[in-house]
């Protein structure tokens, strides 16, 4: 049959401007506000997600990375003596101050790892060696925080904590959620970057050895260690995740933004669909009276708004990806995964299809008899 | 001659909140095959009602409506498009063709819901329009054409699948007195050549002469039948 809902769509192209760009607006709303919403949940679980380790063990009731207090080192060894582990390190995610020559400061994460350990260290390294945090008071931040803290090449210096600390590499792509940047250095030297006493730790990062069952051994060391919480990296992860995004509103006003772009679509889609079907309202009534099934002319504003959608919908991922890409370089870190932009394909469908739902019903009650009406 | 449409005892109420309008009173009328029928009266006598009853687009209120001898208001609401489909073409005063279909694709969007393929609809809605003598304006779109072109594509439309029943609401009405009647001879073939009902609903007095049978409605009821 002939494509009167292509037909009817393209016919009037300023309407056509319009609907799309409607549509494009919602799409380019949902993906950068549900994007952030990545970007912000990846960055506040980033250190974790990124450990490789397999278990982390931290004070008891600590919901979230920051929040860790510390514990007795003793713990280390229970944990090493444990069957099962395959490696375990002592590790310090704690605040502390960092102090350029200027002397302007910035509030700072610590991170205390291990350079030899297969787990916990700096990733996404773009300048440097992990192994040059052996250097005396060695760090590594990220590029993306070179400005805010006053260091932009290896072997610049600074103070944190007032001890002396040297830029010794570089990663990309390492963001903090909140306004502090984590600075990399080893475990012993993080102790006087937080002022931790010498013997105790923040968490003990564990891998598993190969072919230990982690579930086992998760619960074998949570027996063993009853005044600490044991997580699996995933559980770590997602609690952390949680505490930021719901716990503190920032993650709920972000989703919030994204469920206006979904209400502000459907009612630009509605309305258009709506005011294009009224256009075409007596051709609809000739439709039913020369006997076409209602599901047919159903079928011409469904296809009309799916249409609509799969071009609003390139064209708003066209400019979110332009979106995503100019800020990337920025503070804002705006994740549009795949499974994102799957999922909005067929919420912008759901959208169109849904807002396509009052025409319907228009059509439905449209008494053929109209066309007898001049 | 055959019968194709009998009205018995039809009766339309419309109902407009407190207010009830008679339509049509107990109207009785046999519409043949092979014969023009006009439906006359003044604005209001119900001759728009009658034809949308015969067309199965409304239901009376009360009374029979047998289409080739079967009772359509017997059938549900949601198999009347079906009977429409099948045994019915309409042409409308403002014509009512789609236009962001060309005049062709106007037609073919008609065999396409009866049933045709793509191919067979295209070469079909060719023959048609043909037949009504515009099948050079195949490609045009209705804004395009004259109004007389516009109606033959109706008319064209209105016999694809060819129903035994054509109805027409005053197809001359938005056309000037030649093209008028050039319609009307038209539709008068397609009565005499090709063995239909043909109703026509009009004000136009010059249509009488190709009027095999003039029904005058007043009132809702039938004035006088010739």
């Amino acid at each position: 049959m002939p494509p009167l809902a292509r037909r009817n769509l393209f016919h009037d192209r300023i309407r056509l401007v319009v609907t799309l760009t409607g549509i494009a607006f919602s799409v380019v709303l949902m993906a950068v506000q549900w994007g952030l919403f990545e970007g912000f949940s990846s960055s506040t679980a980033g250190i974790i997600d990124h450990s490789h380790a397999d278990l982390w063990i931290a004070a008891k009731n600590t919901t979230y990375l920051e929040q860790a207090i510390p514990f007795n080192e003793r713990k280390y060894y229970q944990v090493l003596a444990t069957p099962g582990v395959g490696k375990a390190i002592k590790y310090i995610v704690r605040w502390s101050d960092w102090k350029e020559p200027n002397g302007h400061t910035e509030a700072i994460a610590v991170v205390g790892c291990d350079p030899d350990a297969p787990v916990g260290g700096p990733y996404n390294l773009v300048a440097g060696d992990i192994q040059q945090l052996k250097q005396p008071n060695a760090v590594i931040i990220d590029r993306i925080y070179a400005d805010k803290l006053g260091a932009h090449a290896i072997g610049d210096m600074v103070e944190i904590n007032d001890y002396r600390a040297k830029v010794v590499g570089f990663t990309e792509g390492i963001r903090a959620f909140t306004t502090s940047p984590y600075v990399f250095t080893t475990f012993k030297r993080a102790l006087d970057f937080t002022v931790i006493a010498d013997d105790q730790t923040n968490f003990i990062l564990v891998k598993a050895a190969p072919g230990a069952d982690i579930k086992q051994l998760k619960a074998e060391l949570q027996r063993r260690l009853p005044d600490n919480d044991v997580f699996t990296t995933g559980e770590f992860s997602a609690s952390t995740r949680h505490y930021w995004m719901f716990t503190t509103g920032a993650g709920i006003a972000v989703l919030m933004a994204a469920a206006l772009g979904l209400i502000v679509g459907i009612a630009v889609v509605a309305q258009t669909i709506y005011a294009t079907t009224m256009d075409h309202i007596r051709e609809y009534g000739t439709l039913k009276a020369m006997g076409a099934p209602n599901r047919y002319v159903l079928g011409i504003i469904m296809q009309q708004a799916a249409m609509a959608a799969v071009m609003g919908y390139a064209i708003g991922m066209a400019v979110s990806l332009f979106v995503v890409h100019g800020v990337s370089t920025g503070g804002a870190n705006i994740l549009l995964s795949w499974r994102t932009a799957i999922g909005l394909f067929f919420l912008t469908l759901a959208m169109c299809i849904s807002a396509a739902v009052v025409s319907v019903n228009k059509i439905l009650s449209l008494d053929p008899a109209m066309v007898f009406k001049s | 001659m055959s019968e194709a449409i009998a009205i018995r005892g039809v009766t339309k109420n419309y109902d407009e909140g407190a207010t009830k309008t008679l339509a049509l009173d107990g109207v009785d009328l046999t519409v043949n095959r092979g014969q023009v029928t006009l439906l006359m009266g003044p604005s209001g006598s119900g001759k728009t009602t009658l034809l949308s009853i015969m067309g199965c687009i409304l239901r009376p209120t009360a009374g029979q409506v047998l289409l080739g001898g079967n009772d359509v208001t017997a059938l549900r609401e949601a198999d009347l498009p079906a009977v429409r489909l099948r045994h019915i073409g309409f042409v409308f005063q403002g014509f009512n063709l789609f236009p962001t279909l060309t005049a062709g694709e106007n037609v073919e969007l008609s065999l396409g819901l009866k049933g045709l393929n793509r191919s067979a609809a295209k070469d079909e809605a060719r023959r048609l329009l043909a037949a009504v003598g515009i099948a050079e304006k195949y490609n045009a779109y209705p804004a395009e054409i004259s109004g007389g072109q516009k109606q033959r594509v109706a008319i064209a439309r209105a016999v694809a699948g060819s129903p035994e029943v054509i109805l027409a609401d005053e197809p001359t009405a938005a056309l000037d007195s030649q093209t008028g009647k050039t319609i009307v001879e038209m539709m008068a073939k397609l009565a005499h050549d090709e063995n239909r009902a043909v109703v026509i609903v009009t004000h136009d007095n010059r249509l009488v002469e190709y009027a095999d049978r003039i029904v005058r409605l007043e009132d809702g009821r039938i004035a006088r039948a010739a």
